[in-house]
């Protein structure tokens, strides 16, 4: 197995929150922490209107690890990047860190007292007992111990969130684009998804998907 | 009247020094150190028994990670409709 990712087809998302809900829902993150979200470019211009949904990476080489001052942050095996909350002091190093503003920090007091650091686990709890109570309360839900896939991904609709193994998701989404007809047409395709048995991928003649 | 003469040459020389040294190029880049995991253990998931949980249809063997990653597998290609529709 390579490493485990999210991948977002922008030309499939329909902004619909799903993935926003669900994960919501499976892991009950209170009120104000945003694990997920949709961001929309273009909003309301009709054809240019694109939407992603994005949370934590789980970069190969995440700026939150690197910046966190008391080393918080660790990548299992599978490559998901997650962090011990015990030892988080909330200092929000790693939220100014992050490109793609994963680190959420829920507020703690009466007086925007920053609490201890919460962002996407890729579904895979954390250090604590899997499956118990105490990891549920701390992390969320840790569906990679049951033999899931995160939510948002397992829910969305239009399959347009994809996650799992880097290497399957990207052979997922590179047919899909194949089939929409427009594969060598995508600037730097050949050099990104060319696969090293056929690396002059070509578009597919019917119908767009 | 020599002393003074041989404080003065002394003190020239450690200040000429001193300003050359000053001419030297020192690397500015800074060498990171990568800090290390200072919290607890985790458990890898396929340490777990797939019976624990309701509600799910992977099948792995307790401790197996390929088995483990076998099931997780299947999951994935499950998110291809267009191999489900075939």
């Amino acid at each position: 197995m390579a490493r485990m990712k999210f991948l977002c087809d922008a030309e499939r998302c329909i902004e619909c929150n799903g993935c926003v809900t669900a994960c919501k829902q499976e892991n009950e993150v209170p009120w104000g922490v945003n694990r997920r979200r949709v961001v929309t470019i273009n909003d309301g211009e009709v054809g240019a209107e694109k939407s992603i949904s994005v949370a934590c990476m789980h970069c190969s080489d995440a700026p939150c690890m690197a910046v966190c001052p008391v080393d918080v942050f660790y990548r299992t095996e599978e490559g998901v990047v997650l962090h011990d909350k015990d030892l988080c002091i909330g200092c929000g190093y790693c939220f100014y860190a992050c490109p793609f503003g994963a680190p959420q920090f829920p507020q703690a007091g009466a007086f925007g007292l920053r609490g201890k650091m919460d962002k996407c686990t890729f579904c895979a709890g954390g250090p604590e007992k899997d499956l118990s109570k105490e990891e549920f309360a701390k992390y969320g839900s840790n569906r990679l111990a049951q033999g899931k896939l995160p939510a948002c991904a397992e829910m969305c609709s239009t399959k347009a969130l994809l996650a799992g193994d880097a290497d399957v998701i990207s052979d997922i989404f590179r047919q899909r684009v194949l089939k929409r007809g427009k594969g060598t047409d995508l600037w730097g395709w050949d050099t990104a998804y060319g696969k090293p048995g056929a690396p002059q991928a070509k578009p597919a003649t019917g119908a767009k998907s | 009247m020599r002393a003074i003469g041989k404080l003065i040459l002394a003190g020239a020389v450690a200040m000429a020094a001193a300003g050359l040294g000053g001419c030297g190029e020192r690397e500015q880049v800074i060498v990171y150190k990568q800090g290390k995991y200072q919290g607890k253990p985790d458990a890898q998931p396929w340490q777990n028994d797939p019976g624990q949980s309701l509600y799910t249809s992977s099948k792995w063997n307790k401790g197996d990670k390929a088995s483990w990653e076998a099931a997780l597998r299947t999951r994935n290609l499950g998110q291809n409709e267009y191999t489900r529709a075939e």
